[in-house]
């Protein structure tokens, strides 16, 4: 049992509309304290505008919001002190340099650690004497992130923080966000890169058209998917089409060779049945988040393929999805 | 592909995103003018109004500086005397305008990349800003012929005449902008370089008018030679209704033609998205007078400021050295002083000159502010606040250190300006101390109009933050067009009395009166003080 101090984002029922437009449609978010949380959903979900409400930089229209334990509209300023934002799009002064730019948003904050900010500098490889207006998207990125990472601060909302690095310097934000969540600090992590938050993450939620429709720790959420297996045996494998819980059988080599989907809970029946036929080989790949994701997506894929052309894997993942879905 | 390719489709994008703005400005500019020429025709009857007023305007040098060079008896002359600067004021700026919207800010936001990654030529973009704007410029003369001549019986002669003067200086500042946009890396640098070589126009023939002479018969003046640097000044020279020189078209189109091919010259020599100027490299760290939230206001708001400081400085040090040359006509002509006396009794000439000069300064400091607080909304659309917003800096923090800033610089505005003119007008007639007691406490009055204006912007930018730019450069020209054309409009008392300008005290002409200065001071808090609380209780405009 956690107690409420140690939520340190709770979000219940929250809704933000703009014109006609809802954007958030009662997100229901939960960030304990030492977490790093993927927050994901495709571009126009909802991920930013819940940041931003958490930012007390839009007014909620309904539900309630507290970040670390306070109003994040009324008590905005306090709360700043104890946060640190990486917005997704970055657009900084054109006339200033980015160490100017990262000197100033540290120093309003009230927070930066100094030694720190020349070590993520140094490791980002960033050239903090070039003026804003000459960085590409990608140094603009860096500039926001040592900003935001160099600050002493409980709470860090990172909004797509990656979008415009290469692959090097995305390995090096990695390693930076465990350091900081070695040193106890929580991470709210939007992302529509899966293998991000896969690498990082221990709890994620899923939005979806403004609402979560999926939350959890991944161990637990990669229960609700499915395992591949793929296995060679001495004797035929039969019955494999009938056994509860297969999908996507595919035999080849007269009946030795198999590979299929198997439900999590009905792993364990479907080792003891293929256990008796004298398993010679078995490889298993565990569900990654992008199965995840694509169990709530999946329809919106398949409506895509119905539109245009259609390819088998896609195909196969909608079916899927509604497999899924009849549950 | 040639470098012009995609020019066609660009016309059509631009032609698209400008459906409601040209038509607007066109309009406005034309309906004008359509005022000017009803208001001359109910106002000045019979011919014995029309030669002394003819007379009036050839002998008044206050006329000659700031409407133009008089051009005989007939009305329609007569009107377009002073028509002209809301004609080329509006349609320069019109001009200038569109082509930075289509060429530099396009560059700033990124729009000009996406496009330039398509198939279009190098030339393209600019080369469609101008074709939409020389239209829109043609489309204008014909409008404002029409204005002119359909309702009244002026003929069309004078009407054309008009039209085509109108087009031609806004093809100069379209040309004027064209460069600007190559040689700043901002929108903001192309327009203000095109706004500050519109007032370099205006002042060069308000020095060739004042200094020109009056013909024989005292109803017209031959302007001397500044006039005829400045392209404002050639479209007076046009003079419709009393000599219709359209050989002065070719003026336009040749000064057009050039700086077009100076644009293009430019545009081979740049890449896309950084100006002719070349980025210089920064600081590693911020220095100690940046690290606040005021300290980066004053970084974003310090070259406007400087800009505006320096402008009306020389306008006004121009402006009261003319003060000396003022009083030596007056003193020439007996007829001018007997008609002043009539219409200011017991008022000093030079008193009188200096009310209408800080007039103008005045709207110009307001035109500062406008500027200097619209910043703000940049700012917020661009999303460089948001960041900002996010660390401990309050909303009211981040507002005030602008606001503090434009408030302070709007009264340095001012008293820089009064200050340079009374300096100016010392210099030239060795009245030190009278000059700048005169002129300072003259631009000082005006200082509580300007903030009134400061502070409905404020109120705007709270409120309707959609709307903080069209409404306020809007709010802007209105008192613009009160202040110098109301009485000839006959608006009613309670139109005029809307201008925080209408308000202010006419000194040194008449004395200083405490009540009105107290009341706009008021104002200018109280609609300060809404958008503040305005806008601690909206969304911020982010891109969702």
């Amino acid at each position: 049992m956690r107690t409420t101090v140690e939520q340190v984002i709770r979000t219940r029922g929250l809704t933000k509309s703009f014109g006609s437009t809802r954007a958030l449609d009662g997100v229901d978010l939960t960030v304990g304290r030492g977490e790093v949380h993927g927050f994901l959903g495709p571009n126009g979900s909802g991920k930013s505008t819940t940041i931003r409400v958490l930012l007390g930089l839009l007014r909620k229209d309904g539900g309630e919001a507290t970040l670390l334990g306070g109003d994040p509209w009324h008590d905005a300023v306090a709360l700043h002190r104890r946060l640190a934002y990486v917005p997704g799009d970055v657009n900084l002064w054109p006339n200033l340099s980015g160490g100017e730019a990262i000197d100033l948003l540290g120093e309003l904050r009230g927070s930066q650690d100094t030694a720190r900010r020349e070590e993520l500098v140094e490791r980002f490889q960033l050239d903090p004497t070039k003026r804003c207006s000459a960085y590409s998207k990608g140094n603009r990125q860096k500039v926001a992130i040592v900003a935001g990472l160099a600050a002493d601060v409980e709470l860090f909302l990172l909004d797509e923080p990656t979008s415009g690095l290469d692959p090097l310097m995305e390995t090096v934000f990695q390693d930076v966000v465990r350091e900081i969540t070695t040193a106890g600090g929580t991470v709210l992590l939007s992302s529509h890169i899966l293998a991000e938050a896969e690498a990082l993450c221990d709890t994620v939620s899923i939005i979806r058209a403004g609402r979560i429709v999926e939350s959890g720790s991944l161990a637990t959420l990669r229960h609700l998917t499915r395992t591949t297996l793929h296995v060679t045996t001495r004797e035929p494998l039969d019955g494999l089409d009938t056994t509860p819980g297969i999908h996507d059988v595919v035999v080849t080599d007269a009946g030795h060779t198999a590979s299929f989907e198997v439900e999590a809970d009905r792993l364990g029946a479907v080792i003891e049945h293929i256990g008796q036929h004298g398993v010679v080989a078995l490889t298993s790949a565990p569900p990654t988040l992008e199965e995840l994701f694509l169990r709530h997506y999946g329809d919106e894929l398949a409506a895509l393929n119905r539109n245009g052309a259609g390819t088998d894997v896609a195909g196969r993942r909608s079916r899927h999805a509604r497999g899924e879905a009849g549950r | 592909m040639t470098a012009f390719t995609g020019t066609w489709r660009l016309v059509r994008l631009a032609l698209r995103r400008d459906r409601i703005i040209l038509p607007v400005w066109i309009v406005s500019i034309a309906g004008l003018a359509w005022a000017v020429m009803a208001s001359y025709e109910v106002t000045v009857v019979t011919e014995a109004d029309r030669i002394s007023t003819a007379m009036f305007s050839a002998g008044n040098p206050m006329a000659r500086v700031f409407d133009g060079p008089a051009s005989g008896t007939d009305l329609g002359a007569m009107a377009l005397v002073e028509g002209w600067k809301v004609l080329a004021i509006l349609g320069a700026l019109m001009s200038a305008q569109a082509v930075v919207r289509h060429t530099r800010q396009d560059e700033e936001t990124g729009r000009a990349e996406l496009l330039g990654s398509a198939v279009v030529g190098r030339h393209a973009r600019l080369t469609a800003a101008l074709v939409v704007t020389f239209g829109a410029n043609l489309v204008l003369a014909g409008v404002v012929a029409l204005a002119i001549a359909a309702p009244s019986d002026f003929g069309w002669s004078g009407a054309l005449a008009e039209g085509m003067a109108a087009a031609g200086i806004g093809w100069v500042f379209a040309g004027v902008a064209a460069v600007g946009a190559q040689v700043f890396s901002t929108a903001r640098g192309a327009n203000a370089m095109a706004a500050g070589s519109l007032g370099v126009a205006f002042l060069l023939r308000a020095v060739g008018d004042l200094t020109g002479e009056v013909t024989e018969d005292g109803l017209a003046v031959t302007s001397s030679w500044p006039s005829w640097l400045s392209p404002y000044g050639w479209g007076q020279q046009v003079r419709p209704y009393y000599q219709d020189n359209w050989w002065i078209a070719a003026l336009f189109v040749g000064l057009t033609v050039l700086l077009v091919a100076v644009a293009f010259t430019f545009t081979n020599r740049r890449d896309v998205g950084s100006g002719m100027v070349p980025v210089r490299s920064g600081p590693a760290h911020a220095p100690r007078g940046l690290l606040s939230s005021f300290g980066l206001a004053w970084r974003l708001q310090r070259g406007i400021l400087v800009v505006w400081l320096v402008g009306l400085a020389i306008f006004g040090a121009v402006f009261g050295s003319l003060g000396e040359s003022v009083e030596d006509y007056i003193l020439d002509s007996e007829g001018m002083r007997e008609l002043l006396e009539a219409i200011a009794p017991g008022a000093d000439v030079v008193e009188i000159y200096y009310t209408f000069v800080m007039a103008i300064i005045g709207i110009a400091a307001g035109g500062y502010a406008v500027q200097a607080l619209l910043r703000m909304r940049a700012e917020e659309m661009s999303g460089r606040v948001e960041p900002l917003l996010a660390t401990a800096t309050g909303r009211h923090r981040w507002l005030a250190g602008h606001v503090l800033i434009a408030a302070v610089g709007t009264a340095l505005v001012l008293l820089g300006a009064g200050l340079a003119g009374g300096l100016s007008y010392g210099a030239a007639s060795g009245h030190w101390a009278d000059g700048i007691a005169d002129l300072t406490a003259a631009a000082a009055v005006q200082i509580p109009a300007a903030l009134a204006l400061a502070g409905f912007v404020v109120a705007v930018f709270g409120l309707l933050p959609r709307w903080a730019g069209p409404i306020t450069w809007f709010a802007l020209a209105a008192a613009l067009v009160m202040g110098q054309l109301g009485t000839l409009f006959e608006l009613p008392r309670w139109m005029l009395d809307i201008s925080p300008y209408s308000h202010v005290p006419l000194v040194p002409a008449e004395d200083f009166a405490a009540a009105p200065v107290v009341w706009l001071s008021v104002t200018a808090l109280s609609l300060g003080a809404l958008g503040f609380a305005a806008f601690r209780h909206r969304d911020l405009a982010i891109g969702a």
